[in-house]
């Protein structure tokens, strides 16, 4: 039989004769699979990023709450705030677990404001924890030192600052030991975080840490909103010990329930947010976007595809005579038939090639004028090919059995 | 070359019926009809007479409603589509009144084109063609395209085209009908020549001086054979 190279070499001649069509005809192909290359990429880089920064927040914590990070559907916050506050002697009791590593209080306020001389700033949270917050939260203390015992026992007045916090208040100088107002409260800065970068958008870095004994001192509990009343109480980080997480998570129910007084019958009053559910939760986000433009994508190479079979029938016509006298001489129909087919093919694949080149420039675009960051995988030049390659066969295969089947007595009779 | 006045194609009896529209055409009627080897064949009829419809059996373009046709004592009449390619592409060449050149294609790449079908090596189908077109007097014409050259220079290609896979038998329907006198004499002559190098020739035409430079003449009429 003749050689695939000869019916290649053939539809590239085809072609040639005919670059405006045939252009045109693959359109819909490249925008197609532009727009499948370029989304998916930027899909990918985002997955990427996100990932990355999980990671680097410390992907296996569990945070014990009075609401849950994902909630579906109304959030009934009277409910919410009925539930009893969590509190340092729960972190003290979770951290005798065989399972738990470590747990850590931690009770923040947002939006606060510090100053230093005639220097402000504002817009920065108010963190109150203890010496174990910066080993479970991944924080490196740069400068200076971090809370002892001691410091937490003692109430001192004694803050360490973000690196955000640390840049913007004292551009020119060290700021340990340095005094520090804390919405006109006076704490004594003995450390600098190192730079942590950002999650999700937000800057890990525009915080002070106070021991939380000081915490509760300076702002005591506010219980006028229903607001405060559920999101102001502690939250307790815990760093479980093994990589069995769920196994930490059952212990701490269990313990949790226990401490609470919760029967059987009842249901928990309180929370076990991890950051896998975020990332859980991300995913599926994405992955409903990525469906999407799939479905998206599929329709336009639909569209590129019968742009295909409308111009490999006109081809068909076109070439009606020259059918006739290959068959006369001697072509099978397989052979027509597999011309054909080759022929549409090449141009959907053509069409995938250009498609998959636009792509990857068109996220490389995005990436340089947005902050995502693009992408390209191999899987997904491969998807660029092989939905190329599927809709020159499943448009290609009628007209070319259009054209094999033609009768080669009135083929060459055709004008 | 093959031994003379052995039968290559026999026709038993063959009609052929085909529709137009809800009318039935009887374009044959029962023909019985032997080649040998080496003949001089020539079919005339007026238009209409069938014998379009008979070179196409013949040539296996075209298989009968009915009847028998051998092709060297093989039943060819039941062969499909594939098969029918088959012994086109090794058993036959074809000279049309309209040349039917593809016109995209060189003089050289027309006349290799049956050697494609036969899975011929690129490198054999490029020195076979070389040296029909030399035969034939066009070693000079080889990279012309078809609107390039003149319509004997086409139809000495197809000439070409149609001895370049040896064939048993070559097909010539009206092969000067195209041509003005001068140039038809002149394919006429090739196609003299080409029986006195034995091979084997049947030409449809409606010439009768034309007919004349055959051996045989089979004269149909309204699907039947007058005479023999």
């Amino acid at each position: 039989m003749i050689s695939i190279l000869g019916k290649i070499a053939l539809s590239l001649q085809t072609f040639r004769s005919h670059r405006l069509r045939s252009f045109l005809t693959t359109l819909g192909i490249i925008i197609g699979v532009t727009t499948v290359i370029a989304i998916l990429s930027l899909i990918e880089g985002l997955n990427r990023t996100v990932a990355e920064q999980v990671q680097a927040l410390g992907s296996d914590l569990i945070y014990i709450q009075k609401f849950t990070w994902i909630s579906t559907g109304h959030r009934d916050l009277d409910k919410l705030a009925e539930r009893p506050d969590l509190v340092p002697a729960d972190a003290e009791a979770i951290n005798q677990l065989s399972s738990v590593e470590i747990a850590v209080p931690t009770i923040s306020r947002q939006l606060s404001n510090l100053r230093y001389r005639d220097e402000e700033i504002s817009n920065v949270s108010v963190a109150g924890s203890n010496e174990n917050y910066s080993y479970v939260n991944n924080y490196l203390v740069e400068s200076g030192r971090d809370f002892t015992r001691d410091d937490i026992t003692h109430r001192r007045s004694l803050g360490i600052i973000g690196s955000y916090v640390a840049a913007n208040l004292f551009p020119d100088e060290s700021p340990i030991g340095k005094d520090l107002m804390v919405e006109g409260h006076r704490i004594k800065i003995i450390g600098v975080f190192k730079e942590k970068g950002q999650f999700l958008g937000n800057s890990l870095d525009d915080f002070v840490l106070i021991p939380n004994t000081v915490f509760e001192k300076f702002f005591p509990r506010s219980r006028t909103s229903l607001f405060a009343r559920v999101y102001g109480g502690y939250s307790i980080g815990v760093k479980p010990k093994t990589s069995d997480v769920e196994k930490t998570l059952d212990d701490i129910r269990e313990l949790m329930r226990r401490r609470h007084g919760l029967g059987f019958d009842k249901e928990d009053d309180f929370e076990l947010n991890t950051q896998q559910m975020l990332m859980d939760l991300y995913q599926n986000i994405t992955r409903v976007g990525f469906i999407a433009i799939v479905a998206i994508a599929a329709i336009s190479l639909v569209v590129g595809g019968i742009g295909i079979m409308n111009i490999m029938l006109v081809s068909v016509a076109e070439r009606t005579r020259e059918i006739g006298i290959r068959k006369a001489v001697g072509a099978s129909n397989q052979y027509i038939l597999s011309q054909f087919l080759t022929e549409s093919i090449i141009l959907a694949l053509i069409g995938g090639i250009i498609g998959i080149g636009f792509g990857m420039l068109l996220a490389a675009l995005i990436s340089t004028v947005s902050p995502l960051k693009a992408a390209v995988s191999f899987w997904m030049v491969l998807l660029g090919f092989g939905f190329s390659a599927a809709v020159g066969i499943f448009f290609g295969i009628y007209p070319a059995r259009r054209a094999a089947g033609l009768n080669p007595i009135e083929a060459l009779r055709y004008e | 070359m093959m031994a003379r006045n052995r039968v290559i194609c026999r026709a038993v009896d063959v009609t052929k019926r085909y529709w137009r529209g809800k009318v039935a055409v009887d374009a044959l009627r029962g023909v019985s009809l032997e080649i040998k080897s080496n003949d001089y064949v020539s079919i005339m009829g007026v238009s209409g007479s069938g014998k379009s419809t008979l070179i196409h059996i013949l040539s296996c373009l075209d298989t009968p409603t009915s009847g028998e046709y051998y092709l060297e004592d093989k039943l060819v009449s039941n062969y499909t589509d594939e098969e029918l390619a088959r012994v086109r592409n090794t058993f036959f060449g074809f000279v049309f009144q309209s040349f039917s050149l593809l016109p995209r294609l060189t003089a050289l790449d027309n006349v290799a084109l049956p050697l494609i079908y036969a899975g011929t090596k690129k490198q054999d189908r490029i020195l076979r063609a070389q040296e029909i077109l030399e035969k034939i007097g066009l070693g000079d014409r080889m990279s012309h395209r078809p609107n390039e050259m003149s319509g004997g220079e086409c139809q000495r290609v197809a000439i070409g085209r149609a001895l370049v896979n040896n064939p048993r038998v070559i097909f010539a329907d009206e092969p000067t009908g195209n041509l003005d006198s001068k140039t038809g004499a002149e394919i006429m002559e090739i196609l003299d020549r080409l029986v006195d190098e034995g091979n084997t020739v049947v030409m449809v035409t409606h010439d009768s001086s034309l007919a004349a430079h055959a051996k045989k003449t089979v004269k149909l009429k309204d699907g039947m054979i007058e005479n023999d």
